[in-house]
């Protein structure tokens, strides 16, 4: 590899020394922000995550709207690349100039990564609520336990418990997609600079509609794992304790 | 039998269980009585299970009427998990809580629905487990113990709430052949102090000696059903010919 003809002017590029004493300490500046956002995206991640994975595997009939709404939910924000959803929230909100509604990239960046991973999350929790057998649920109903006791002491310690190792792949990606957060701002000062220097618009159309294709093929892959999931569960009899 | 009417624990009356097109249950009528212990036999298929679990209101009857002390509790206003604390329930394949210790497996009753202290409620999973003969596994995990163990101490579960009634599902079935008479001289225990039971099982010489009634089940009504010497002794229909020397010859 030393010998290649770009060997030079890479090893420049990307191992400068000079750059290296430099420039530590803004970029570890730099990721101290990225690590402050994780720390609170990644509670509210998990919360939001474990309650709409609960209503979306509750059985009762009432609550079958408010099901479609949580699917409808991972749908859309798991369809959508995180990029795009970025650059929709994180300077659409801000550019509608709502009173008392703060224009901070990051904070409605911050939003939109929250969004984006609660729907991953959801789907993980989902399949280890589903992946407790349904004789536990009678074991714990036949002991006179209600449905919420139920889920709470019987059915999610199991099903979380085996869906960890999952939960951590998605946490440790989570570190990682929060620096996606800086492209939003840098996009945000430029496009700035644009349109006041240059009378220059800057349309994110382009992006409703990517977003929208994305979207289009996520969501008949999210029902045929419903289906999927259905099946099984109609074979195993969850349908009993509705 | 004669003499005054004493109100049955339960009672199922015209009872109907059906999953879409397929009948499990047909109209069936049966009673327990206090203290009675009565066997269900039938072949795999015959709605024991089913049956069992209509009682206790885990699955939802497709008609008819279920009481119990008096009390009908397939009316739809009744408080179902109120109603399901009156009764003890062991399965086939224990269904113990594997996240739980034999103690907390016991003691989750007495706490959550019971509404006991911590202390208290230990306290009772204690005597529960002793009684069954488990006071050395009380910290143990259900991965850590026997087929034999697991069914006691979900036995110890069962009678944690005090049932009115002990609802057994094949609860001999799972078990290494070595680790049956252990539950079933637990089971005749209960009986002997007094417990109400009503069982599905394979069993026909625990049936013999410990049932006061047995039912035969099969197209979804109770095909025949007495004493377990008439009813294992002397069978009239054909079915039930059939059904015991499979069972009795294996």
């Amino acid at each position: 590899m030393t010998h290649a003809p770009g060997w030079n002017d890479a090893h420049h590029t990307y191992f400068s020394g000079h750059v290296f004493r430099t420039q530590t300490g803004t970029i570890f500046r730099g990721f101290l922000i990225d690590m402050k956002i994780f720390l609170i995206a990644e509670p509210c991640v998990l919360a939001i995550g474990l309650l709409i994975a609960v209503l979306r595997t509750s059985l009762s009939p009432v609550l079958a709207p408010v099901r479609i709404g949580c699917a409808l939910y991972v749908d859309i924000f798991r369809g959508c690349p995180t990029l795009i959803l970025l650059y929709l929230i994180g300077l659409g909100v801000p550019a509608l100039h709502l009173h008392h509604v703060t224009k901070s990239v990051e904070f409605w960046g911050t939003v939109a990564i929250v969004i984006s991973y609660s729907a991953y999350v959801t789907e993980v929790v989902r399949s280890g609520i589903q992946s407790v057998h349904p004789s536990q649920r009678a074991a714990a109903r036949s002991l006179g336990l209600s449905s919420q006791q139920t889920l709470r002491l019987v059915v999610l310690p199991q099903g979380v418990r085996s869906v960890v190792p999952a939960l951590l792949n998605d946490l440790v990606a989570l570190t990682k997609d929060v620096g996606l957060i800086s492209i939003v701002g840098a996009v945000a000062e430029s496009i700035e600079r644009a349109t006041a220097y240059e009378d220059y618009f800057f349309n994110f159309t382009p992006y409703v509609i990517a977003a929208i294709l994305f979207i289009l093929v996520a969501a008949p892959l999210g029902r045929l794992s419903d289906w999927y999931t259905l099946r099984t569960m109609r074979r195993q009899g969850w349908a009993a304790l509705a | 039998m004669g003499g005054a009417r004493v109100t049955p624990v339960l009672e199922l009356r015209g009872l109907h269980k059906h999953f879409g097109r397929y009948r499990v249950l047909n109209g069936i009528d049966l009673t327990v009585d206090e203290g009675k212990t009565v066997a269900l036999i039938g072949g795999s298929g015959s709605g024991k299970s089913t049956l069992l679990k209509c009682a206790n209101l885990l699955e939802q009857v497709t008609d008819g009427e279920i009481y119990f002390d008096g009390e009908e509790i397939t009316d739809p206003r009744v408080d179902t998990d109120a109603v399901r604390r009156k009764f003890g329930v062991v399965f086939q394949s224990y269904n113990l809580f594997p996240h739980m210790t034999a103690l907390r497996n016991v003691a989750l009753a007495p706490r959550v629905v019971g509404k006991r202290s911590r202390a208290e409620a230990e306290q009772r999973a204690r005597e529960l487990l002793a009684r069954v003969g488990l006071a050395d596994k009380a910290d143990s995990y259900p991965d850590r113990m026997s087929g034999g163990q697991q069914q006691r101490t979900a036995i110890a579960r069962a009678l944690a709430n005090e049932p009115r009634l002990l609802l057994l599902d094949e609860v001999t079935s799972a078990l290494d052949p070595e680790l049956v008479g252990e539950v079933l001289d637990l089971i005749g225990e209960l009986k002997a102090q007094g417990m109400t039971i009503l069982m599905a099982t394979h069993e026909m010489d625990f049936c013999r000696r410990a049932a006061d009634t047995v039912c035969f089940l099969d197209g979804g009504v109770v095909a025949e059903s007495g004493p377990p010497e008439q009813v294992l002794g002397s069978p009239s229909s054909p079915r039930l010919r059939q059904f015991l020397s499979r069972v009795t010859h294996h």
